[in-house]
């Protein structure tokens, strides 16, 4: 049986109403009419029609936290591939902390192709592509856990309303979660069977976003998970 | 030899030689998310024609001076596979394709938001996997679909259908048959949602008449396809659990 929505599915090119709230550019006002662009669910919340987006691309703004993926090392900083459609600049000053001289600092001493970091977008508009920092608590080289990839109009749910599905599958398992912005969630498990376990639990909710009662869905899945496989 | 035979392009009921009615579609099949590896993909068969699109990006473009600095570029690749026709088709773009390709990203610029993305490139893959006519109309059907399920921002769904002129009578959505040995050909897409045509092509001689006629069968066809388009998005999601 198919499940319950949140609300009903709205196509590109569908008229929303006129009192509708929905974030720009997956809404449009076309004369006083907002029309769905993307994929979207129509619901009613707090007396007030508004449209979620279940497509989309990731776009930064200053403030965001990602996760970044190094992609290559220049002269004077690092390429990030922070999943949107500009590639990101770490310099390596504020990586190290200090003045940088590229003629003795090698960098992939500290970062290599390959390497997940933290970071914080400090700078960006859409003509020059998004500067990072790693300078703040908790930022940096991800050095142990797990990251998972899950569309970025999908992150909203993994952290459910007051963080509600973070501190379920935290409490469940024993795991930590970082869900990113931009579509990365970093995960630490006590162990490898737990880890499985929340993946597919992210993967469940990335697919069911949009149903009703999915926190209830994902709490017995993990549970029955964790007997299935003894941990 | 040519390998074609005498075919009755109308019989004596009015019928085609597949036994459709003058108005009548070819049998519709839509698929969406069939490709992993792409951002927006989807599959689309008008009858016996098989079409492929797939939608990468946006992303930055390895060519950097190529980018717009004010809006994303809308790269388009029609591509007939070699094994699409009944004798090989040489895989080098030829000069129909790379015509067709001009043509399908002029029947999308104006409905993809590409402001919204400046300075990047949103490829998409047209392939064409078994042609039996209206392959570029159903190009831009499968390219609609795959740019909506990548979540890329649109105005509106676009839809394309060709009408034709067969023994003197318009018909709708010609296959190859047709398409070969009819009077006219006239492909056409637009946006329903919109009240916009985007593409519109003739290929043969149409009286003024014929177009105006022409015209109106083919938008009530695309009207036809747009409600498919958005049936077969909404049901990838109202599916859900399903199979539970």
């Amino acid at each position: 049986m198919a499940r319950e929505l949140h609300g009903s599915i709205v196509v590109p090119g569908e008229r929303l109403g006129s009192k509708v709230e929905g974030k720009h550019p997956y809404t449009l006002d076309m004369g006083g009419v907002k029309v769905a662009t993307v994929i979207g669910l129509l619901s009613r919340r707090d007396d007030k029609n508004v449209f979620i987006n279940l497509k989309g691309v990731y776009m930064p703004e200053v403030g965001h936290i990602v996760i970044g993926l190094v992609e290559s090392i220049a002269i004077t900083s690092w390429q990030v591939d922070i999943n949107s459609p500009y590639q990101a600049v770490l310099p390596a000053h504020d990586f190290l902390g200090r003045p940088f001289n590229p003629a003795t600092d090698d960098l992939s001493r500290y970062l290599k192709p390959g390497d997940y970091i933290k970071a914080k977008i400090v700078l960006f508009d859409k003509t020059r592509n998004p500067v990072l920092s790693v300078q703040g608590d908790g930022l940096g080289r991800i050095v142990s856990g797990f990251i998972v990839d899950v569309s970025p109009s999908k992150i909203p749910r993994v952290i459910g309303r007051k963080r509600s599905m973070v501190n379920m599958i935290e409490e469940k398992t024993g795991c930590t979660l970082f869900p990113a912005v931009n579509g990365r969630v970093h995960i630490e498990c006590p162990n490898r069977e737990l880890e499985m376990i929340v993946i597919m639990a992210l993967k469940l909710i990335e697919a069911e976003a949009h149903t009703v009662g999915l926190t209830e869905r994902v709490a017995k899945f993990i549970e029955e998970e964790r007997a299935r496989r003894g941990v | 030899m040519s390998g074609k035979t005498q075919v009755r392009l109308i019989d004596e009921n009015g019928l085609r030689h597949d036994g459709r009615r003058f108005d009548e579609l070819r049998p519709i099949r839509m698929q969406v998310g069939v490709l992993a590896n792409a951002t927006g993909s989807a599959l689309v068969e008008y009858g016996k024609t098989k079409v492929l699109a797939a939608v990468y990006g946006p992303r930055e473009p390895f060519q950097k001076y190529m980018v717009l600095p004010d809006r994303a570029i809308l790269r388009v690749r029609y591509h007939m596979a070699p094994f699409s026709t009944t004798e090989r088709k040489n895989p080098a773009p030829s000069r129909r394709e790379i015509e067709l390709s001009k043509v399908i990203r002029e029947a999308l610029e104006d409905i993809v938001l590409l402001a919204e993305y400046p300075r990047t490139v949103i490829d998409i893959f047209i392939e064409v996997l078994q042609a039996d006519g209206g392959t570029r109309v159903a190009g831009v059907t499968a390219a609609s679909l795959a740019l909506a399920d990548a979540g890329i921002p649109m105005k509106g769904l676009v839809a394309g259908v060709a009408v034709g002129k067969i023994n003197g009578v318009l018909v709708l959505d010609l296959d190859e048959v047709e398409d070969s040995m009819g009077e006219a050909d006239m492909p056409i897409a637009g946006a329903p949602d919109l009240g916009l045509i985007t593409l519109f092509q003739l290929n043969g001689v149409l009286t003024e008449e014929e177009v105006e006629k022409g015209l109106s069968m083919a938008w009530s066809a695309i009207e036809k396809i747009v409600s498919m388009e958005k049936e077969v998005l909404r049901s990838k999601f109202e599916a859900v659990g399903e199979e539970a």
